[in-house]
Formats: structure tokens, C-alpha cells, sequence
């Protein structure tokens, strides 16, 4: 506050090299919407900042709008595209889902 | 041969209060223009505080979010500044009241006035702010104001986030790692002096209360406090509560250093062209 | 129908409003509808289809996009410093209001590219880095200073102007995450290019002094503006280039140069007119041969001096993100520390 100096920040090479916030998938479901749809990503250190941030950056604070927030690497997904490798041990893979932007008509931004 | 003023040291005769010693200000008459005004300028100074910290967040999110929270503030302010133009006789609008009054016509507290500081300054000032005004605007809901019931039913859905924003942020300081602990509990020693002035029962405070239309300062103390000692708690941080001095004087326009400058960086566009349309 | 007094809301003020947009909003959809163009990424060129980022694709593909795509969000997360700089300064509230939420906007268009960046299988961390280190850069337009109000009303009007003419084309990229994102992008700084031109509107008709920084403002960003477009993809002045072809072959890029730029100005001149300011270029005027406004030289010299690094701004705008990033890593430690913490509390109660 006022007066008070505020001790200077670490040098950035004298810190350990930061660890990323992990990677968050976002699924929004507008106010008429009937499923969550997948509205992009973003980085939160956890849930609850997850959410957060999903609701400032993705919906712009919308009310009466549903967010889930999922860890990207607890997502498991098969490829929509592979009719034939549907049971390939592959599955496992992490894919980004072709709908990466599609967010309901229905969600407004400002 | 006209009375010479300072003749005597005997207190003026005269009607006009001195400076500063009326706590409504030279706002005007109404009590409950003077009270509005301070509830204006808490959240009108406190925007502009966190205004400052686009482009300079910890975190590309929090600049967003702290964008949103100063757009809320702003949001009060602009809702209640006409309206207190027209119940103190002056019928001025939202510019006239941020734009062109001096420093000794501002009536709000010293807490939102102060410079930034680092990030656990900053979230020390929102936390405490913040829990005030959801019991604030809790009990404006009630008001018998019908404008002011409804500008604070509409802020108590943005202060409630407003206070869940700063409790997540004091929670991850207070218990993430040593320095980041270290600055928080610093943060809440520097804003303790500033505290005790959001419960004064000021004149126009007592006289708004008495008709209904406010609530007496001192009466949120208690929700206020509990509120934020459960964040601290789960912060494991320790609230203080010895302070050698405390801040006083905002209700009646007696401000700190800042506040000056941050008048004079907030006007000094629209003091330069007078009567401009922007 | 409208005169000069009136901003027309149907007409068009930048190229977001156009059909040019339209189609191309409708353009990124077409996969998604099942015309499966069968196996490969050149296939999928060839049939103008979107890539997504499952799909293979070339090395040098994923490289030019990750490059261009976190240019573009660093340009966005520089471009919030020279408007942000007015907020404390806004001359009124509600202009403040809309400064705040513009540079949010800008914010949160850095966040959706970053975004797209990283499904091309790169960290932002490491996006973030290179801004820092200078290895990777952002539009050279924010390496100008905003001196007065009404520079930021030339910044809507003008440089989001350029930023959306050269977006709009980008909404039919061949890459489906960054064709989408700019969708999203384009029709939120339609707003903010509006915003600008009002900005502009009023000064101009106020009082002398707000005239005067109207004209003032927009002698100074006239020609960075055009710049924005870079230089012309042949001839002497195409310098360092070489990517054109394969980026226009991979559909990352769709239109030259100086195709975008003609358009720009052809669309900006009739609004300068309606402003009532004189755009700062003697040999400006229309030429009823080509259908389009003849134009004077861009300083070409000008421009590369301050890409390099010589310009008023950029090691302010440089320092001032570096500042913020530097200052906020114990807060952002701080966060990351408290997961792992309630992560380990969960795991012991669990076992």
C-alpha cells in the first residue's frame, strides 16, 4: 500500500523454470442448448480457476449458461474420422475434437 | 468596519460549516445524496485502481478478470451518479460527478484510494472491499429507495463474484508457497489501517439509515469480518488486528496523498476541454 | 439517404460487414457438413477443405502456422498497451467503459489464438518465451505511440480496420482452429472498428482543439496503417520474403499484399471523407480507369526500421510485457504450488 516499498520480484533465471498450468478443455451448453459443445481451451491451475476462466474468457460471464471444464489429459477420445480402427489400441491417443470452436448459437459474447 | 475574521480565536458565527467539518460535504443539502455519494466514489476510485492493472496481471486471465471486476464497479458508479444528480438539487450527470469535482468533494474511504502495490496487496484491498460490499448490498436490498434497492440487487450478484475471485486468489497465496505466503500475510498487515473507516457511522450514514434508505456502517462490521476470517483461516493466514494509526476523513472529503494524483490523472482530459463532448 | 451528419448502421465500415465475411463464415463449415475429400493433407488442399489438427501434415505446415498464429496472439496481448494506456485518462465514463472491454477483448483474443496455436502441439509457456527473447514477433503497428485521445480512435477506425481487412480472408484458412478462431475474432473487432470510427466522429464534431487532435491522430497512423499489410509481394520493394507462394499454396495466405492494402484504402477514403479529415497523402485520389484510389510511396525504409527494432515503442512495449510476465511468476507458482498441494491431499485420503 502506500508508502510501503514492495519487495522487488525474484529475478525470472533465478527461479526454477516455471511449471505450465495445465491445459484445460472447455464444453459450453447455451441457455436453450440441449448438450455442452466444445468451445475451445485454456490453461487454469486448477478447477475452480478453470471454471472461472472458462466463464470470463468463453462466455463472457453470460448468465444461464453451462460450463465443464475437463483436464485435457483426462480426456479420452476416439478419432470420428476411423470407421475402421474404432478398437485400434491407439484409442488411447489424445485428439483434439474437429468442433474445437463450435459454440451454440445461443451464447452471446458482450 | 467589518469584523475583522480572525480576531479572536472564538469559533465562527457564521452558518456555513467550516471545510471538513460537515460530513455532508459541500455535495449539497440531502444526507442521502451525501451517503449515496460515498457508496458512488468507493466504487468509482476503487475501478480505476484496478483499471491500472490491465496489462500488468500476473496472468494474461487475470488481466480479463480484473477488467470485468472494474467494469462492474464502474457499472455502479455510473448507476448511481445520475440518480444522486437528481435528488441533490444540482441535476448533474455521471461526467460531472467523476469529471469536474475536486478532491475535497470526494467522499470515499482512503482503501480504495491507495496505489497498487503487488498482487497480494491488491487481493488483501479486494477481499476486504468486497465482503463489505456483499453485506452492504445485502442490506440495500432491503432499501426503502426503490432505485437504491434495485442498483444493489444487481450489484450483489457482481460483489458476491468479486469476492469469490479475491478468496480463491487468498487462498492459493496463503497456502502456496513460502514467499507467496510471506506477501500475503504482508498484504494484510499493510491494508489494516485502512479498515476501521468502512464501519464509521458517519452524519449522512446515521441520517440514511434512521430514514430507511442506507445501513449504519457500523453494523456490517461483524458479518464483514467473519467473512473474511474464513478465508484467511483457509489460507492458513493470520488475520492482524493491531494497528498504530487508521485512516479517517473520506466521508468528508479529507483524502490521503494519492488521491490527488489519481484525481488528476483520471480528469485532466476532460478538465482540459471544458464542455467537450467525447 | 443518411447525409453527413449520421453514421449509417447498414453500411458497411470494415470488411467484417461485408458478404466477403458472410461466405467465408459459411465457407468454414463445409467439412464439418461430410464432404470427405478422401485421404491426405495435399487432397484436402486441393478440395479448399479444412485441416484439423489430427490430420497430418508437413513440418513446414505446422511450423509456418504455429509462427503465424502465435505472431497474431502476440500481437493481440502487445496491441492491449497502447489504448490500455488511456484508460486511467478516458475523458469520459463511458468511454472508459468501453476502453476497458475493448482491451479485454484484445486479451481474450490472445487467449483463443494461443489456443489454436497449441492444438499444433506447442506449449503457450513456450509461445510466451519466444515474444520475450524476441525470437518470435508481433505487428510492428503497436510499436507506434497513442499521444493523444483520439489516437485511440484512430486505432479502431484504421488499424483494427487493416487488422480485420487482412483477417477476413484468414477466416478460410486451410487450418480449421485458426480459421474458426478468426470468425470469432473478426466479428468482435467489427465492434471495436466501429467504436474507433465514433471516437473520431464526435471529435470531429466538437470543439476546435478535438478537431485538430482528430486530424492530428490521423496524420500519424494514416500510414502505418497501410504498412500494416506488409511489403508488396514482388518487385523492389519485397524484401526477406519468399514465403508468399507456399503459404498462398497451403492456404494460409489468399490474397497479395497489395490487394488487401487497395481495398483497405479504397474502403477507408470515403469514411476519411465523412469524418472531414484529410488523409495525409497528396497524390491520394480516385482513378476512374482502375475503378480504384491511386495512392503516394509507402516509406518503406521507415517501416523496416522500426520492424527492427527502432521504433518509439518497442522496447517500452517489450519491457512492459516482460515486467508483468517477470512480476507475476510468484503468483502464478504460487497457484500451481496449491493444485499439487490439494492433488496430494486428495490422493492420501483416497489411499
Amino acid at each position: 500500500m502506500s508508502g510501503v516499498p514492495t519487495p522487488p520480484a525474484e529475478k525470472v533465471a533465478d527461479r526454477p523454470a516455471e511449471k505450465s498450468w495445465p491445459l484445460w478443455e472447455v464444453f459450453v451448453r447455451g441457455k436453450r442448448g440441449l448438450s455442452h459443445v466444445h468451445a475451445g481451451s485454456l490453461h487454469a491451475p486448477d478447477a475452480a480457476f478453470a471454471l472461472r476462466n472458462a466463464r470470463d474468457v468463453y462466455t463472457r460471464r453470460q448468465e444461464g449458461v453451462s460450463i465443464w471444464v475437463v483436464l485435457a489429459d483426462d480426456i479420452t477420445a476416439s478419432s470420428p474420422d476411423e470407421k475402421d480402427s474404432f478398437f485400434d489400441p491407439a484409442a488411447d491417443k489424445i485428439y483434439r475434437h474437429p468442433t474445437f470452436y463450435d459454440v451454440p448459437d445461443d451464447v452471446e459474447y458482450l | 468596519m467589518s469584523t475583522p475574521v480572525n480576531s479572536t480565536n472564538a469559533p465562527s458565527e457564521s452558518d456555513e460549516a467550516l471545510p471538513g467539518a460537515a460530513d455532508n460535504g459541500p455535495s449539497g443539502v440531502s444526507p442521502e445524496a451525501a451517503y449515496l455519494l460515498g457508496l458512488a466514489d468507493d466504487a468509482m476510485v476503487c475501478a480505476q485502481r484496478l483499471s491500472e492493472w490491465m496489462t500488468n496481471a500476473p496472468q494474461i486471465e487475470e488481466d480479463m478478470a480484473l477488467g470485468n471486476i472494474a467494469l462492474d464497479l464502474l457499472g455502479q458508479a455510473r448507476a448511481l451518479y445520475p440518480y444522486i444528480g437528481s435528488i441533490d438539487g444540482t441535476g448533474r450527470g455521471e461526467d460531472d460527478y467523476a469529471m469536474l469535482r475536486d478532491e475535497r468533494d470526494w467522499r470515499n474511504v482512503h482503501l480504495v484510494e491507495q496505489e497498487r502495490g503487488d498482487f497480494a496487496d491488491e487481493m488483501a484491498r479486494l477481499l476486504w472491499f468486497s465482503a463489505y460490499q456483499v453485506e452492504l448490498q445485502t442490506a440495500l436490498s432491503g432499501s426503502s429507495d426503490d432505485v437504491v434497492a434495485g442498483v444493489a440487487g444487481k450489484a450483489l450478484k457482481e460483489v458476491r463474484y468479486h469476492l469469490d475471485h479475491a478468496s480463491l486468489w487468498v487462498v492459493r497465496l496463503g497456502d502456496g508457497t513460502e514467499e507467496s505466503h510471506r506477501r500475503m500475510q504482508a498484504a494484510l498487515q499493510r491494508v489494516l489501517p485502512y479498515l476501521a473507516e468502512l464501519f464509521d457511522d458517519d452524519e449522512a450514514s446515521v441520517t440514511a439509515a434512521g430514514l430507511g434508505v442506507g445501513v449504519l456502517p457500523s453494523s456490517l462490521h461483524d458479518a464483514v469480518v467473519a467473512r473474511v476470517r474464513r478465508v484467511a483461516d483457509e489460507a492458513s493466514l493470520v488475520l492482524p488486528d493491531n494497528s498504530p494509526w487508521r485512516s479517517r476523513g473520506g466521508r468528508a472529503g479529507i483524502h490521503s496523498r494519492p488521491m490527488g494524483y489519481l484525481l488528476a490523472e483520471m480528469q485532466h482530459i476532460a478538465r482540459s476541454h471544458p464542455g467537450a463532448t467525447w | 439517404m443518411y447525409g453527413n451528419d449520421v453514421i449509417d448502421p447498414n453500411e458497411p465500415l470494415n470488411a467484417a460487414e461485408t458478404a466477403a465475411y458472410d461466405e467465408a463464415a459459411a465457407h468454414v463449415e463445409r467439412r464439418a457438413v461430410g464432404e470427405a475429400a478422401g485421404d491426405g493433407f495435399d487432397a484436402l488442399i486441393a478440395a479448399d477443405q479444412r485441416i484439423e489438427p489430427r490430420d497430418a501434415m508437413p513440418e513446414k505446415y505446422r511450423e509456418t502456422l504455429i509462427r503465424q498464429i502465435a505472431q497474431h496472439a502476440h500481437s493481440e496481448i502487445i496491441g492491449m498497451q497502447p489504448e490500455g494506456n488511456w484508460i486511467t485518462r478516458a475523458p469520459s465514463l463511458r468511454r472508459k467503459a468501453i476502453l476497458i472491454a475493448k482491451v479485454q477483448d484484445e486479451a481474450g483474443h490472445g487467449l483463443y489464438l494461443y489456443s489454436a496455436a497449441e492444438t499444433l502441439g506447442i506449449d503457450r509457456a513456450e509461445l510466451l518465451d519466444r515474444l520475450h527473447d524476441g525470437k518470435q514477433k508481433y505487428s510492428s503497428i503497436f510499436n507506434y505511440p497513442t499521444l493523444t485521445w483520439a489516437d485511440n480512435g484512430a486505432i479502431g477506425w484504421l488499424v483494427d480496420g487493416a487488422a480485420i481487412m487482412n483477417q477476413v480472408p484468414l477466416c478460410r484458412c486451410s487450418y480449421g482452429p485458426y480459421a474458426r478462431a478468426m470468425i470469432r475474432v473478426c466479428k468482435e473487432e467489427s465492434f471495436h472498428q466501429r467504436q474507433g470510427f465514433e471516437i473520431l466522429w464526435t471529435l470531429m464534431r466538437g470543439t476546435e482543439a478535438q478537431r485538430a487532435m482528430a486530424q492530428d491522430a490521423a496524420n500519424r497512423w494514416w500510414w502505418p496503417a497501410l504498412a500494416m499489410f506488409g511489403p508488396p509481394d514482388t518487385g523492389e520493394a519485397a524484401k526477406g520474403g519468399g514465403h508468399t507462394e507456399q503459404s498462398m499454396a497451403w492456404g494460409i495466405k489468399r490474397f497479395a499484399n497489395d490487394d488487401l492494402r487497395q481495398k483497405f484504402v479504397d474502403m477507408m477514403v470515403p469514411q476519411a471523407d465523412k469524418l472531414g479529415i484529410v488523409l495525409p497523402d497528396p497524390e491520394l485520389r480516385w482513378n476512374a480507369d482502375r475503378g480504384h484510389y491511386d495512392f503516394g510511396e509507402i516509406d518503406w525504409d521507415e517501416f523496416w526500421r522500426v520492424l527492427r527494432g527502432d521504433g518509439a515503442c518497442n522496447a517500452e512495449r517489450i519491457e512492459h510485457r516482460r515486467r508483468a510476465h517477470d512480476e507475476g511468476a510468484w503468483v502464478r507458482e504460487a497457484a500451481t504450488a496449491y493444485a499439487a498441494k490439494q492433488a496430494a491431499k486428495r490422493q492420501e485420503s483416497a489411499a
